[in-house]
């Protein structure tokens, strides 16, 4: 039966597949019973509180929402930009674009106090309110994307996806500047309230998103047996080298410019040094597992040649952005508001005090329920949609440079 | 017989004449207290909220006690808070304590929603449900809160709280809800009434008469005239948020 539902003949074997559906199905299946469990009790089950408001939920659903616009990025590179051997990746990025926002959103929704007012949420629109137009942004990058993909596989409407393509990449910009100015615009709060925030998230989008792609491109070429061609593997793991690269130089931008302001010194006191597991996520999450180690891998020798060096340091680049997304959204709350400034502050609401946050179980249940969703999209389309990139070699040599 | 006819109706004329003058001249002069009057009662339930007022605060940190918390405790009575403080607790007025950190100076006061006229949690509420009255008061629309808590992350005084668990036992005035943010409305069902809000009242009540409430927009109100006569201050005035809640003695 499964192969009649298999189009695509490199598909893999019915087994894994079925077994693979059955565990993402699992974890989804969790996920959801703790869903209704909180939706039943209230958020006075997770470790969530009036201080920490966003919590490690949060964490996954932004990481993968980010990750999602960056994905795109490879189709991006194809469509808008013309280049040859990113043009084969496009519909695996599309989909994936496509996957990882689906499963972003879903964690958000899931999270809400009344998530039962989603209609709400969707007819009730504040435009000032950043939070609305990511939602407007969301809904249009189903839409777009979802076109762009129908435009880059069916034959006839190919010349579509140029135009298509174009619309999606700045959609995409649009999004990311929306997500990362949900905190830069945050005019209170000493770890955000900053224009960096868009185009930081940008950049940080592009890394993650090509790090998730060289993950689902690496499985895929593994399970069809498939060798990567060492030129395309050298090109991906160059390309995220540079974004890596320039996710640490815009980090590095924000927190110097937070060291000039004498007002902002407690805080980089707390983030990175004496904050306790966000110095420690910093440092050596975002930081070294992130960023410094992927690097260092990316440019050993070994990895021109060695996939799994390439998988590796893909793997490490997503591992850091969920620290780097713990350490913005958590550790953003937990430094105190400052209300006097120049005055210490003390109350039965914890003014003055750094912000205590110990997830529960039931809140990683919630957010790996959205990885779930990505992977069960990705693994079913993967096998029923011809996504796996057909490289044309020839041409390639041909046009080396492109 | 005509002749007298055409007195009648003259005499008629001036009579009416000078009622329309004596109404005329009556309602110059009372017209003022009406308006008056009508700006410092109640409002009728039917009418909407008016921006010819504008409801504030005005704190005298020099009168509010060390370890009083009389306002507090008026404010879970009036609104059906337990008056809990663990972490996930709600609260809408605190006493907070702050020390200067180069003087050692002390002040007490309480701490609560500023009521701004540019309220951040309203900016950044995705469904509107963040809102503020046209008197002033900031207030969240409790049918359309998602419980998103963003209105949390934007608040710059910590004055907002999510209900983190079912609640029972509720006061009829003062819909609450699992899953929904909700903070300090200046009492606006006591308002509404031509109250002051429980937490001013009860500061009264216990005689030191710290938390003056009023129309900021009436000159001749008591929280006018006091916040022309003396220094007053707002809590993180550098965010330009043009508070309705004023501190004096800081």
């Amino acid at each position: 039966m499964a192969n009649t539902v298999c189009l695509s003949r490199d598909c893999g074997k019915s087994s894994e597949f079925w077994t693979l559906l059955a565990l993402g199905g699992l974890v989804l299946l969790g996920s959801l019973a703790t869903f209704f469990y909180l939706e039943h009790y209230g958020h006075v089950k997770t470790g969530m509180n009036n201080q920490i408001v966003w919590g490690v939920p949060h964490v996954f659903a932004v990481f993968l929402i980010v990750a999602a616009s960056g994905v795109l990025n490879v189709a991006s590179i194809g469509s808008v930009f013309g280049k040859k051997m990113y043009k084969a990746r496009a519909p695996l990025s599309g989909m994936l674009a496509l996957a990882m926002l689906a499963g972003g959103l879903a964690v958000l929704v899931l999270d809400l106090g009344r998530p039962d007012r989603l209609i709400v949420a969707m007819t009730h629109y504040n435009f000032k309110s950043i939070f609305a137009w990511n939602m407007i942004f969301y809904n249009g990058f189903f839409a777009i994307v979802g076109l762009y993909l129908i435009a880059l596989m069916d034959k006839r409407l190919n010349p579509w996806s140029k135009p298509v393509g174009l619309v999606a990449f700045l959609w995409r910009i649009a999004l990311t500047t929306a997500t990362g100015s949900i905190f830069g615009f945050l005019v209170a709060r000493a770890g955000y309230n900053s224009a960096l925030y868009a185009p930081m998230f940008i950049i940080y989008s592009f890394g993650y998103g090509l790090a998730v792609f060289i993950l689902v491109q690496s499985v895929m070429y593994k399970w069809n047996n498939i060798e990567v061609d060492e030129r395309i593997l050298c090109r991906l793991k160059n390309l995220l080298a540079i974004f890596v690269a320039a996710g640490l130089y815009f980090t590095a931008v924000l927190h110097l410019t937070n060291l000039y302001f004498a007002k902002q010194w407690e805080f980089e006191r707390f983030i990175l040094l004496d904050g306790g597991i966000y110095p420690l996520l910093f440092w050596g999450g975002q930081v070294i597992l992130g960023g410094i180690l992927p690097l260092m891998i990316i440019f050993s020798p070994q990895a021109r040649t060695n996939p799994a060096l390439v998988f590796l340091a893909a793997l490490l680049v997503i591992v850091g952005g969920h620290a780097q997304m713990y350490v913005t959204i958590v550790g953003g709350q937990a430094f105190p508001l400052d209300l006097f400034p120049g005055y210490a502050e003390s109350s039965s609401f914890y003014d003055g005090v750094v912000a205590a946050y110990t997830p529960s179980i039931l809140e990683f249940m919630l957010g790996l329920g959205g990885l779930a969703i990505a992977f069960l999209i990705t693994t079913v389309a993967v096998r029923v949609l011809k996504f796996l990139p057909q490289d044309d070699f020839k041409d390639m040599e041909l046009n080396d440079d492109r | 017989m005509h002749e007298h006819e055409t007195q009648e109706s003259t005499q008629m004329e001036d009579r009416r004449a000078f009622l329309k003058a004596g109404a005329v001249a009556a309602g110059a002069a009372v017209a003022p207290g009406v308006l008056l009057y009508g700006v410092a009662q109640a409002r009728a339930p039917e009418d909407a909220a008016s921006d010819k007022v504008r409801w504030g605060m005005l704190i005298d940190t020099r009168k509010c006690a060390s370890g009083c918390d009389e306002c507090v405790t008026a404010c879970n009575t009036e609104n059906g808070l337990e008056g809990k403080t663990g972490p996930q607790d709600s609260q809408w007025i605190r006493k907070l304590n702050i020390r200067n950190l180069q003087t050692g100076a002390e002040h007490n006061l309480p701490m609560l929603c500023q009521h701004c006229e540019h309220p951040p949690c309203v900016d950044v509420c995705p469904t509107g449900a963040s809102m503020r009255r046209a008197d002033g008061i900031v207030l969240v629309d409790r049918h359309i809160c998602i419980g998103c808590r963003y209105c949390m992350m934007a608040c710059p005084y910590k004055a907002r709280s999510f209900v983190h668990e079912p609640l029972t036992d509720q006061n009829p005035d003062v819909p609450r809800g699992k899953g929904c943010v909700e903070s300090c409305t200046f009492c606006v069902q006591r308002v509404d009434r031509d109250e002051q809000p429980a937490c001013v009242e009860a500061c009264n009540a216990s005689g030191h008469q710290a938390m003056l409430f009023g129309d900021l927009n009436n000159p001749e109100s008591d929280i006018a005239r006091a916040l022309r006569t003396y220094a007053s201050t707002e809590v993180r005035g550098d965010l330009g948020l043009n508070t309705g809640v004023r501190y004096q003695g800081i």
